[in-house]
């Protein structure tokens, strides 16, 4: 059965949820594929601790894990869940309250308004 | 579920439904209170175009087009790649309304599934193996 969106986009915001793995996953998406070491060394979080979460990421597919030098194991971003969970970001974002208070004004500031545009077209019907 | 797929907003217009139409489906009227500047090839199928000034551009497909009830047209989402397939439908609705016009429109499909679901699912089991391993490498480098 595909994953649905919902719980796709919800493991992405408990994700983001937390400082680390946001520092994590921010560390991977700036600087491209990175091996726990390599993420022990640049943020200030323990080896142990980016372990666990990069074990996380990796279940919920937010990392994928690819093999690196001298067998150590390098992670990267999957930005496929990032997108479901920027479908609904979008939804969340798409303003229409905006948009139609300015066609109600455009409407409204039109020369001559509702009464009178329909002279000059029964004019040109006419003519 | 919290996942909303669908956008839905009426508003009152006290101006007939062919003043509205124009409105909506001209690139005169479109540019006047949705895009700073606009195009539209209006049949179904037909490419339209907004444009603002800070930048941001919308390429939209004509969809549905019955004189003067219903137009719809469908977008991209924004936000994902320009490559991404997936696509709102937008659809105005005008109903006589006395002298003026009911406008409603819907927007749905945010919530649609990503093309490649069945890939991501299948990815799932050999990204499981993939981070099992790397955790038995992991140990292995830091006895």
């Amino acid at each position: 059965m595909p994953p649905d969106v919902e719980a796709i986009a919800e493991q992405v915001f408990a994700a983001l949820a937390d400082p680390s793995r946001r520092a994590i996953l921010a560390a991977l998406a700036s600087g491209g594929p990175a091996t726990a070491t390599d993420l022990a060394g640049r943020l200030p979080i323990t080896r142990q601790a980016i372990a666990k979460h990069l074990a996380l990421l990796g279940e919920t597919g937010l990392v994928t894990a690819e093999p690196g030098e001298r067998r150590r194991v390098r992670y990267r971003l999957r930005s496929a869940p990032m997108q479901v969970a920027q479908q609904f970001l979008a939804a969340l974002a798409r303003d229409w309250d905006g948009p139609l208070g300015a066609l109600k004004d455009h409407l409204d500031r039109e020369p001559g308004g509702p009464a009178t545009t329909l002279l000059p077209e029964t004019r040109a019907q006419q003519g | 579920m919290g996942f909303p797929d669908r956008i839905e907003r009426t508003v009152e217009l006290a101006h007939p439904p062919g003043k509205v139409w124009a409105a909506l489906t001209t690139a005169e009227g479109l540019a006047s209170w949705f895009g700073q500047q606009a195009t539209i090839d209006l049949r179904p199928g037909g490419p339209a175009s907004m444009k603002w000034d800070h930048g941001h551009t919308a390429d939209m497909r004509v969809e549905r087009v019955e004189e003067p009830r219903v137009f719809g047209f469908t977008w991209h989402i924004y936000g994902l790649p320009d490559d991404d397939p997936r696509r709102t439908y937008v659809e105005f609705t005008l109903e006589p309304a006395g002298a003026g016009t009911r406008l409603t429109v819907v927007e749905s499909g945010f919530s649609q599934l990503p093309e490649d679901a069945h890939n991501q699912a299948f990815e799932g089991n050999t990204r499981g193996w993939a981070s099992e391993l790397g955790e038995l490498a992991d140990y292995l480098d830091a006895a």
